[in-house]
């Protein structure tokens, strides 16, 4: 039954993530983005697999529920016809797809490498007390500088949306 | 083959009851549906001095005498009415739709709701089956992950319309429910500091022990924090801002009609049982009550008060269910401006400084 989600659940993922960048059918900005929610939330079940249920939480909450919102709040700002009417570079295809090579190269051999686990011991099975304080215990440095880093981008946010800031 | 069946449904024991659970729940739950839009209407007329829906009679009980036209008279058939209404009315789909989305849209606003329920504990125990669909340790994070997806359905009606109310109504939607979300989560946060654990049912665990132990008395803030979210969460008044009759038509409904206009009917009044049952679970002790020995869970042997737990959840459900409905013809609807300052600058400031509270008080009671 595991193994069958699995395959459904990363299935899924691979497929929308394939659709978000090259829908053949539509190159709606809209469907795009709805399709990118498809692969998140498989990520979600994929999560849920791993017993990681905190995390598929948060990654529907955060992901699917707040940022692709306001992604789809920018793009139907915007002016999608002339992002349909857009059509590839070959420069842009070349380089794209040499860069997305690369990548793919350097996880394949990482994956090759680490070989085949053991299945895992869902000790963190929800249990968000203890990510809570490896959190503060042990992360506790990179913890802080993350949230200075968005603390940073919040207020550079609002100091070049006000520019008569006195 | 009658033997293979029975082997398979004693094999699968959870599977079976996980089944007649939800069963029973969408039993339970699409007449509430149906019958809180009569009692929307029936509310609403009360509160103007009107009668209300009273004409919908059933052939054979409608002649029953006193009996059949009092039922009448309370409209307790009009959503038999409404419902068939919706089904034969013309599904007229405008030419310049965006097809596709025009139907996801009515589809994904309606499933949110139901999927939140299914974390909610409904009740302690019947026999040896614990009354709660997924008992999940991450019960809330799933509730306000789900709760977040539920703005999907708007937006995507609102930009399937492809005509400038429904547009604006769709806009306003994802900015309204996404700056409500922040504070619905914040103003929870204090409740958990204090039951230390995410679970639902701990929650409740925690309140069953006398009134003055409900959350609603301990964390007075935070409930009216996640009330009025809530009003914003479910679209209603005062926060109707997407729909918004008289300046934007119907909002994102606007080009919709017959079945489709009545999925986010039914949609509405799905989430705001789902908020209901929500705030009855974390405020409002939820199937406890704190006398006749109902604040503990059911033993097995006692079907009754198991049964008992039930409906008290229900009772407690439908009491907040008429407070709903009694704002929404008692209060005048927001202005956009006022709406976002209220979210951003009153309730995300209160939220966190509730929290900061709560924490200095456990601190404080820990150390002293």
């Amino acid at each position: 039954m595991t193994d069958l989600l699995f395959y459904i659940f990363s299935a899924l993922a691979i497929l929308c993530g394939l659709m978000v960048v090259a829908n053949p059918f539509s190159r709606n900005p809209v469907t795009s983005a709805m399709f990118l929610v498809l692969t998140i939330v498989s990520l979600a079940g994929l999560f849920v697999l791993l017993h990681a249920y905190f995390i598929a939480a948060v990654q529907i909450l955060v992901y699917a529920g707040a940022v692709m919102v306001l992604f789809l709040f920018v793009i139907m700002l915007l002016d999608i016809r002339a992002e349909e009417r857009r059509r590839m570079k070959l420069f842009g295809i070349i380089t794209g797809l040499g860069s997305v090579g690369g990548l793919a190269c350097l996880l394949i051999r990482t994956i090759w490498n680490s070989g085949v686990g053991e299945g895992l011991n869902p000790t963190l099975e929800g249990e968000t007390r203890l990510l809570g304080k490896t959190l503060f215990t042990q992360y506790l440095l990179p913890f802080e500088v993350v949230s200075i880093l968005l603390l940073v981008a919040m207020v550079g946010v609002i100091l070049l949306s006000k520019k008569e800031l006195k | 083959m009658i033997s293979s069946l029975k082997d398979f449904l004693l094999n699968h024991r959870d599977l079976v009851f996980a089944v007649v659970k939800i069963a029973a729940m969408f039993a339970v739950i699409m007449p509430m549906v149906a019958y809180s839009v009569l009692a929307e209407r029936k509310i609403s007329a009360f509160i103007q001095d009107r009668v209300g829906p009273n004409r919908v009679a059933l052939p054979l009980v409608g002649n029953i005498p006193v009996l059949g036209p009092f039922l009448t008279r309370l409209g307790l058939w009009q959503p038999l009415a409404d419902g068939l209404k919706s089904f034969l009315k013309e599904d007229f789909t405008p030419d310049h739709v965006r097809k596709i989305y025009f139907w996801l849209a009515p589809a994904i606003a309606l499933v949110p709701a139901f999927l939140t329920l299914a974390v909610i504990p409904f009740g302690s125990y019947v026999g040896s089956q614990k009354m709660v669909l997924a008992d999940l340790n991450v019960g809330v994070l799933y509730t306000f992950g789900i709760v977040s997806l539920g703005v999907y359905g708007i937006v995507l009606a609102g930009y399937a319309a492809n005509s400038k109310y429904p547009f604006l109504g769709g806009i306003r939607s994802s900015a309204q429910m996404i700056s409500y979300e922040i504070a619905m989560g914040m103003s929870v946060i204090p409740v958990f500091m204090l039951v230390g654990d995410l679970n639902l049912g701990k929650v409740i665990e925690y309140q069953a022990g006398g009134l003055l132990s409900w959350n609603i008395f301990k964390q007075p803030i935070a409930f009216a924090i996640f009330l009025v979210a809530a009003f914003a969460e479910t679209n209603r008044l005062p926060f109707d801002l997407p729909e918004s009759e008289t300046e934007l038509v119907g909002g994102y409904h606007t080009e919709y009609s017959s079945m489709k206009f009545a999925l986010f009917f039914m949609g509405e009044y799905a989430a705001m049982i789902s908020a209901s049952a929500m705030m009855v679970t974390l405020f409002f002790g939820g199937w406890s009550l704190p006398f006749l020995g109902l604040n503990q869970p059911a033993a097995e042997s006692a079907l009754w008060v198991g049964v008992a737990h039930i409906g008290i959840f229900i009772a407690k459900v439908l009491v907040l269910m008429c407070i709903f409905i009694w704002v929404r013809w008692m209060l005048p609807r927001f202005r956009y401006d006022q709406l976002m300052d209220l979210g951003w600058r009153r309730f995300i400031p209160l939220a966190l400084a509730n929290i900061v509270i709560t924490a200095v008080v456990l601190l404080a009671l820990s150390r002293g």
